[in-house]
C-alpha cells in the first residue's frame, strides 16, 4: 500500500468523522469549492453539501463565533483558519466564548468545537504568515491545545479532536502537509493529552512537538554517531502537558533540552520548563536548556529566516554540551 | 425589500427639541401597525414588563447596600423591547442573546427571578451557578444563549443557532427545526464589525434571526449621533439586501408587531430582520455610572414615554383589563421579588472545592 500524505490523513479524518456523525461540520475560508487552501477539505463540499462544509466571507471572528453558537446549540463544528495567523481576529472569540463561556456559563453549555489549520514558519512567507499562535493561546483557560507531527498522528489525533467535548486548538505545520506515511488500517483514535516517547534514550530528554521533530530526528542522527543516547519525546499536546511522560523520562536522563519553534519570551518553553522545575527540580543534574525562535518577527530573507528558527546543528551543540560539559 | 414605517422629519422644519434627533425620530414615528391582543395577552405583557422594571429597581437597591458587586447594568425604561419581542417568540423553543444589560431578558425568556437574583449575588442557585455574574447570565433550559460582556461578541453566537436551525432543516432534514434566534444589542454595538460581517451571513445563508438593536441613544456617555455616520440604524439593512424596520421601543405593541412579522419571515425560511427599536435607559449607564452628560429635558421627555404607563393606557382605554387587576399584578411582583430576595439571599455560596469545576465538558 503507498503512504498517505499528512494533509491527506487530515482529510481522511475528517471525511470520516463526517460520515460518523451528521452534527460534524466543516467551516471556513475557502473549505468548500476551493477545497481549503491545503487541501484538507478537498471533495468534502461535494460529499456533504454546502451547509456542512461551509465557505465562509473573510470574517475570522464572526465566524469563529458563530461556531462557539451552533455548538452551544447542538452542532459539532470544524473552524478553518486558513492560516493560523488569521485567527489573531478571533482572538476574542476563540477565548472569550470558546474557552471561557463553558465556566462563566456556570457549567450551561458546551463547545465541542475543533479549530485547525496551517501554523509554524514556512519557507520565507514572511512575518505574518509564519506565526506560532500556540504560544498566545496557552493562556486561555478552557481550550485543549495539540500539535500533529506526521501523517499517523494527524489522523488519529483529528479523530479525537472532533470526537472530544472541549473545543480544540488543532495546529498543522505548512512544511510538513507533505509528509508520507503508512497509516494503520481501520478506524483508530490517539489520545489528545499523550506525549509520543519518538526513541528512548538515557543521555539527555528532548521534548519537541510539531515541525521541530524533524529537526530533532536530524539531530538525534548526528548525535547518536558522537554516541549520544538521546531520549526524544513529541508533545504533541500542548496544552495541558502529558507531564507523567515527561517526569518520568527526566527521572532517567536528569538532563532535558526543549525545542520549539515558538519565540523564545512567553513560549511553550517557559510554561514548560517552570512545570519542569517545580515538579522534579532535584531529578536535574544539569540546568535546563530553551531552544527557541529569535524573539522577532520572521524575517522574509532566507538566510536570515533560518537564523531565526532553530536548527539541527544547535540541537547536537546543545546536547553536547549539556551531556558531555554537564553544562 | 426594506421597508419604512416612519415618516422621516425635516431637520429644517421640526423644532429642536432637547431630546435630539433621537427625540425627533420618535416623536414622527408612525406606528401603524401595532399588535391586536386579547385581555390574557394583555395581561401578560404588564406582568412581564413590570417584573422587569420592579426587578431591576431591587437590584440598584441591593447594590447600594453592598449585596451585588461588580458592574451591573439595569434596563429601566427598555422593557418594551424585551418583552415585546420575547412575548412574541416561543420560549424554550426559539433562542435568545443577550449583552450585560441582560437581567431582563432573562426574565422575559422564563429564567426564574431566583435563579437570576442568586446569580448577581453570586450563588448557586444562579443561573450560572454563581460563576458568570449579572453581565453573564445563561439558561440552556429556557435557551438563553448568554449575557455577553464584550460589546459585539454575542452577535456571533446567535447567529451560531441560526445556523443550527437551518442545519438540522436543511443538512438533516427535520423539517420540525424552525428555532429562531433573536439577537439583542444597543447602537454602539452597531458600530463594530462583528454587527456587519454577521449582517451579510445572516442574509447571505438566510438564516431564521433577528437582529434586535436596543437604540437608547447612549453608548456609556458617547451619543448616537457623534458615534456613527447614518443614525437611522434600520436602514444599514438595505446594504445587505435584508429587511430591516424601525419601531417605537417604548410601545410594546409595536415592537410585538414587528417582530412577529419577522418571525414570521424567519420561519417561513425568508431570512433576517434587522429590527431598531427607539427607545432609552432610564438609569445611568451602569450602577456605577454618575450619568452626568444626559440632558434633564432629555430624561424628562422619555419619562413621558414610560412604556409601562403607556400600556397601562392602552389597555384600560381599550377596557381590556380594569386599573385594579394591574395593581393586583404589581402586588403579586412585589411579592415574587421580595421572595426571590429572600432566597437568594438565604442561599448557599459556591464551593470554593468546586473552584475549577465546569472548565471541561465532563466536569
Ligand atoms: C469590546 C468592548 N469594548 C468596550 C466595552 C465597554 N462598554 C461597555 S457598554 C459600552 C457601550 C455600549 O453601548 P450600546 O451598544 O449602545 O449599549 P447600551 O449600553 O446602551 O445598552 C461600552 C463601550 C465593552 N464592554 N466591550
Ligand atoms: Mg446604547
Amino acid at each position: 500500500m503507498a503512504g498517505t500524505l499528512l494533509f491527506n490523513a487530515l482529510r481522511d479524518a475528517i471525511d470520516e468523522e463526517m460520515a460518523r456523525d451528521s452534527l460534524v461540520c466543516v467551516m471556513g475560508e475557502d473549505v468548500g469549492q476551493y477545497g481549503g487552501s491545503y487541501k484538507v477539505t478537498k471533495d468534502l463540499y461535494e460529499k456533504y453539501g454546502e451547509l456542512r462544509v461551509l465557505d465562509t466571507p473573510i470574517a475570522e471572528n464572526s465566524f469563529t463565533g458563530m461556531a462557539v453558537g451552533a455548538a452551544m446549540t447542538g452542532l459539532r463544528p470544524i473552524v478553518e483558519g486558513m492560516n493560523m495567523g488569521f485567527l489573531l481576529l478571533a482572538f476574542n472569540q476563540i477565548s472569550n466564548n470558546m474557552g471561557m463561556l463553558r465556566y462563566t456559563s456556570g457549567g450551561n453549555f458546551t463547545i465541542p468545537t475543533v479549530v485547525r489549520g496551517p501554523g509554524g514558519v514556512g519557507r520565507q512567507l514572511g512575518a505574518e504568515h509564519s506565526q506560532r499562535l500556540e504560544a498566545y493561546f496557552h493562556a486561555v483557560p478552557g481550550i485543549k491545545i495539540v500539535a500533529c507531527s506526521t501523517p499517523t498522528n494527524a489522523k488519529g489525533l483529528m479523530k479525537a479532536a472532533i470526537r472530544d467535548n472541549n473545543p480544540v486548538l488543532f495546529f498543522e505545520h505548512v512544511l510538513l502537509y507533505n509528509l508520507i506515511e503508512e497509516l494503520p488500517e481501520g478506524d483508530y483514535v490517539c489520545a489528545l493529552d499523550q506525549a509520543d516517547l519518538v526513541r528512548e534514550g538515557k543521555d539527555v530528554t528532548i521534548l519537541t512537538y510539531s515541525r521541530m521533530r524533524q529537526h530533532c530526528l536530524k539531530a538525534v542522527e548526528q548525535l547518536e554517531t558522537d554516541g549520544i543516547d538521546v531520549e526524544l519525546i513529541d508533545l504533541i499536546s500542548l496544552k495541558p502537558f502529558d507531564m507523567e511522560t515527561i517526569v518520568r523520562s527526566i527521572r532517567k536522563t536528569h538532563r532535558v533540552i526543549v525545542v520549539e519553534e515558538c519565540m523564545k519570551t512567553g513560549g511553550i518553553g517557559a510554561e514548560l520548563i517552570a512545570l519542569i522545575t517545580e515538579q522534579c527540580f532535584d531529578e536535574l543534574d544539569a540546568r535546563p536548556i530553551r531552544l527557541s525562535s529569535q524573539d522577532i518577527p520572521t524575517p522574509y530573507n532566507g538566510k536570515l529566516e533560518n537564523f531565526t528558527i532553530i536548527q539541527p546543528h544547535q540541537i547536537v551543540e546543545a546536547a553536547q554540551q549539556i551531556v558531555l560539559k554537564g553544562l | 425589500m426594506s421597508q419604512k414605517t416612519s415618516v422621516s422629519s425635516d431637520q429644517s422644519t421640526a423644532k429642536p427639541l432637547a431630546a435630539g434627533r433621537h427625540g425627533e425620530r420618535i416623536s414622527t414615528l408612525i406606528s401603524s401597525k401595532r399588535a391586536k391582543i386579547d385581555r390574557q395577552i394583555g395581561l401578560e405583557l404588564f406582568r412581564d414588563m413590570t417584573l422587569g422594571r420592579r426587578f431591576e429597581d431591587k437590584c440598584a437597591e441591593m447594590y447600594y447596600r453592598g449585596k451585588m458587586f461588580g458592574f451591573v447594568h439595569l434596563y429601566n425604561g427598555q422593557e418594551a423591547v424585551s418583552t415585546g419581542v420575547i412575548g412574541a417568540m416561543k420560549r424554550q423553543h426559539d433562542w435568545f442573546c443577550s449583552t450585560y444589560r441582560d437581567h431582563v431578558h432573562a426574565l422575559s425568556a422564563g429564567v426564574p427571578a431566583r435563579e437570576v437574583m442568586s446569580e448577581l449575588f453570586g450563588k448557586e442557585t444562579g443561573c450560572s451557578k454563581g460563576r458568570g455574574g449579572s453581565m453573564h447570565l445563561f439558561s440552556q433550559e429556557h435557551h438563553l444563549l448568554g449575557g455577553f460582556a464584550f460589546i459585539g461578541e454575542g452577535i456571533p453566537i446567535a447567529l451560531g443557532a441560526a445556523f443550527t436551525s437551518r442545519y438540522k432543516r436543511d443538512a438533516l432534514g427535520d423539517a420540525s427545526s424552525n428555532a429562531v434566534t433573536a439577537a439583542f444589542f444597543g447602537d454602539g454595538t452597531c458600530n463594530n464589525g462583528q454587527f456587519f460581517e454577521c449582517l451579510n451571513m445572516a442574509q447571505l445563508w438566510q438564516l431564521p434571526i433577528l437582529f434586535v438593536v436596543e437604540n437608547n441613544k447612549w453608548a456609556i456617555g458617547m451619543a448616537h449621533e457623534r458615534a456613527t455616520s447614518e443614525p437611522e440604524i434600520w436602514q444599514k439593512a438595505a446594504a445587505f439586501g435584508m429587511a430591516g424596520e424601525e419601531v417605537d421601543g417604548m410601545d410594546v405593541l409595536a415592537v410585538r408587531a414587528a417582530t412577529q412579522r419577522a418571525i414570521k419571515r424567519a420561519r417561513a425560511g425568508e431570512g433576517p430582520t434587522l429590527l431598531e427599536c427607539l427607545t432609552y435607559r432610564f438609569r445611568g449607564h451602569s450602577l456605577a455610572d454618575p450619568d452626568e452628560l444626559r440632558a434633564e429635558e432629555e430624561k424628562q421627555f422619555w419619562a413621558k414615554r414610560d412604556p409601562i404607563k403607556a400600556l397601562e393606557k392602552d389597555l384600560t382605554s381599550d377596557s381590556l383589563v380594569r386599573a385594579d387587576e394591574l395593581r393586583a399584578i404589581e402586588k403579586e411582583i412585589d411579592a415574587e421579588i421580595n421572595d426571590c430576595v429572600e432566597f437568594a439571599l438565604a442561599a448557599a455560596e459556591p464551593n470554593p472545592k468546586e473552584l475549577t469545576r465546569y472548565i471541561w465538558a465532563e466536569d
